[in-house]
């Protein structure tokens, strides 16, 4: 059997019973997905963006649920709009009213062929992420997604949106997809959080009109044994700015990719992950960013924190393509490793077509500092606190990437919050 | 205050003796000053009594007001009264230098079971303690020690060691890197935290240092030993004709 006739042999037990035909206005955009996912199969190890996670705990049937952490609501003191999504359906109970000053809120499961905007993005910048390298889950989200979100901001929203995910059903298997229009110089503030079961799905597609600005904050600490696989796909026109930035703490699997295109000038690209890993888990960071405007600006910065035989991994790329002159491309991948037994996987790639850029990258992977623990420790401060300190400060250029002072707070404190609980 | 009773030390990795035999009493309010060449001991001694890693205490033991040092982890050491200001303090990246402060304070009140500083309280003390130091807001805000010169590193051990208020002080060769002005800064800053209840143990090569702090007793250290112990008169000698002559008075 050819490895692609294996992949899609897969798939075909990865997808179960024969689907319902879609239907609505997404029923074209799914079909084509759902063609995409067929030519391309399941990753599989071999596959050169999956050698360092496996795919099979993806692929397969679906685990049992895990212990769940309880975990605040994210930025309560903002006020924020909350749309709960319980085992991946959306639950009215548990949100708010779905009315936003400067916006317009839709679901997936109710919207109509009227939604314009929503029908131009959905699938739609998922397709394009798709080349050059093929990310079959995301196809296989936009072909099956029960629910999400469609958002239209048209104006400068203050109060952010909480994307806010429960489970209840031990063997769920969430699929969401959303989607954000952002119309010129508007601005939102989008916040995840929680658990979304056994095994989630989740896909935001982010299209950002002339000089809007989209923040995105999201904590990935409520599951032991939860297995994730989530992609962001955002387009940047001239002067827009995006900054996401995601706090991952336990998680059996994690994968998290980002795929970004800087289409207008002077657009900036802000990506960041802290990411505190116990051992058997494994996370993962893949980033694609593509500048094709001028002088436009991207940073990625990702920082893990590995203990007890944890596997992180960054997949970051930056491309910049003959146009894109006067890019400023920054990348850096750091993993503090607290024993021997933990490994950080960095692939950091450039690929660059223009002549006038500034490209960095650097990667790193170190132990705690013994003298600078010796130092705190000699002051007083207990051995466990003096290592959280450390971890905190190794950690702080990813969360100083969040602009909000109060959510870049609260982002410390469930570090904190994580530190105290895994003793890490 | 602090009883050095015949200690022995042995670097952990390798089999080399670097202590053997010290004895050391230091009464309450007293200034102890530790001279010697070079490889003597003296930092060992230093780093073995604030609880590093990588030394192995064969014998003796160190009481401070009675209590073992050498079964304390660093942290308890700290809480009971001691404090080492280090010859090469650490730079910590991303902590900034206030927070270290706080947590440093109130970790130790928390373990001695007084009530944490308010950090109106903690402010108020800790601007008013970095002023006659010449630290400035800016030397407080920023990463530990990170882009300090010689001089403003040891100042902050000073400012550290203000905060705290530990019983029993060891300063570490703190005379090293500093220019003059620097040095006398420095030893005012010491001096004011000299009173009946608190002791002195300063490290130094120089002679120099024991001018601005008056020691009451002088120790000569030499190949993991005290080899003689004598006045303040004792350190003018040293800088006068040098260790050949105490060392080969001993042999």
């Amino acid at each position: 059997m050819s490895v692609q006739t294996k992949h899609r042999a897969d798939l075909a037990v990865r997808l179960g019973a024969p689907l319902p035909k879609p239907a609505g206005f997404t029923q074209f955009a799914r079909a084509r997905a759902m063609a995409r996912l067929q030519a391309m199969g399941l990753p599989h190890g071999r596959d050169e963006y999956w050698r360092y996670t496996a795919p099979d705990l993806l692929n397969g049937a679906v685990p049992d649920l895990g212990a769940q952490h309880p975990q605040g609501q994210l930025g309560a003191g903002l006020d924020p709009l909350v749309l709960t999504f319980c085992d991946g359906v959306f639950d009215a109970a548990a949100s708010s009213d779905l009315a936003l000053e400067g916006g317009q809120i839709a679901l997936l499961s109710t919207a109509t062929t009227d939604l314009h905007f929503a029908q131009d993005i959905y699938g739609s910048l998922e397709e394009r992420g798709q080349t050059p390298v093929p990310r079959p889950f995301a196809a296989l989200n936009t072909a099956l997604a029960q629910e999400g979100v469609l958002l239209h901001i048209t104006g400068k929203v203050a109060r952010p949106i909480l994307l806010n995910y429960t489970s209840k059903t031990k063997d769920c298997d969430a699929i969401l997809h959303h989607c954000i229009k952002l119309d010129a110089s508007a601005e939102a503030t989008i916040l995840e959080q929680g658990s979304l079961g056994a095994r989630g799905n989740v896909v935001i597609e982010a299209d950002l009109a002339a000089g809007s600005a989209l923040h995105h904050i999201r904590s990935q600490t409520s599951d032991d044994a939860a297995l994730a696989v989530t992609h962001l796909f955002a387009r940047l026109h001239a002067d827009a700015a995006l900054k996401s930035f995601t706090l991952c703490a336990h998680g059996r699997l994690i994968r998290n990719e980002t795929v970004i295109e800087l289409l207008g000038d002077h657009a900036t690209a802000h990506v960041a992950g802290a990411s505190l890993i116990d051992g058997p888990d494994h996370h993962d960071d893949t980033v694609f960013i593509t500048h094709q405007g001028r002088a436009c600006e991207s940073r990625q910065v990702y920082k893990n924190v590995l203990k007890n035989g944890a596997v992180g991994v960054f997949q970051g790329k930056i491309l910049v393509r003959q146009s894109a002159q006067k890019t400023d491309g920054y990348q850096i991948s750091q993993s503090l490793l607290l024993d021997g037994d933990s490994q950080f996987l960095a692939k950091p790639e450039l690929e660059i077509y223009a002549d006038d850029v500034k490209c960095s990258h650097g990667s790193t992977s170190g132990a705690i500092d013994d003298t600078a623990l010796f130092y705190l420790q000699s002051r007083g401060v207990p051995r466990a606190q003096a290592q959280a300190l450390l971890v905190l400060a190794f950690m702080a250029e990813a969360v100083g990437e969040i602009a909000s002072p109060d959510l870049a707070e609260e982002m410390r404190a469930q570090i904190e919050d994580v530190l105290q609980r895994a003793r890490l | 205050m602090l009883e050095i009773k015949n200690l022995h030390v042995k670097l952990e990795e390798e089999d080399k003796v670097i202590l053997r035999g010290v004895n050391l009493n230091i009464g309450a309010g007293e200034v102890h000053a530790i001279m010697g060449p070079n490889g003597s001991g003296k930092s060992t001694l230093s780093y073995v009594l604030a609880g590093r890693e990588g030394y192995e205490v064969t014998e003796g033991s160190a009481l401070l007001q009675g209590e073992e040092l050498l079964d304390m982890e660093p942290e308890e050491r700290a809480a009971a009264g001691l404090f080492l200001a280090f010859q090469y303090p650490v730079e910590i990246p991303g902590v900034g230098n206030m927070t270290f402060l706080r947590t440093a304070v109130n970790a130790q009140r928390k373990a001695r079971g007084e009530a944490e500083l308010s950090s109106g309280d903690f402010l108020k003390i800790v601007r008013e303690r970095a002023k006659t130091l010449k630290i400035d807001a800016d030397m407080l805000k920023r990463p530990v020690n990170m882009g300090f010169s010689g001089g403003e590193k040891k100042r902050n051990e000073i400012l550290q060691m203000a905060m705290l208020e530990p019983k029993m002080c060891i300063l570490d060769e703190t005379d090293s890197g500093l220019d003059v002005d620097a040095m006398k800064l420095v030893s005012e800053g010491v001096n004011a935290l000299r009173d009946a209840g608190r002791s002195f143990l300063v490290i130094t090569h120089y002679q120099r240092l024991l001018d601005h702090i008056t020691p009451d007793v002088v120790h000569i250290m030499a190949a993991g030993r005290i080899i003689k112990t004598g006045g303040p008169e004792l350190a003018l000698e040293v800088e006068n004709n040098g260790y050949a002559d105490l060392l080969a008075e001993v042999e």
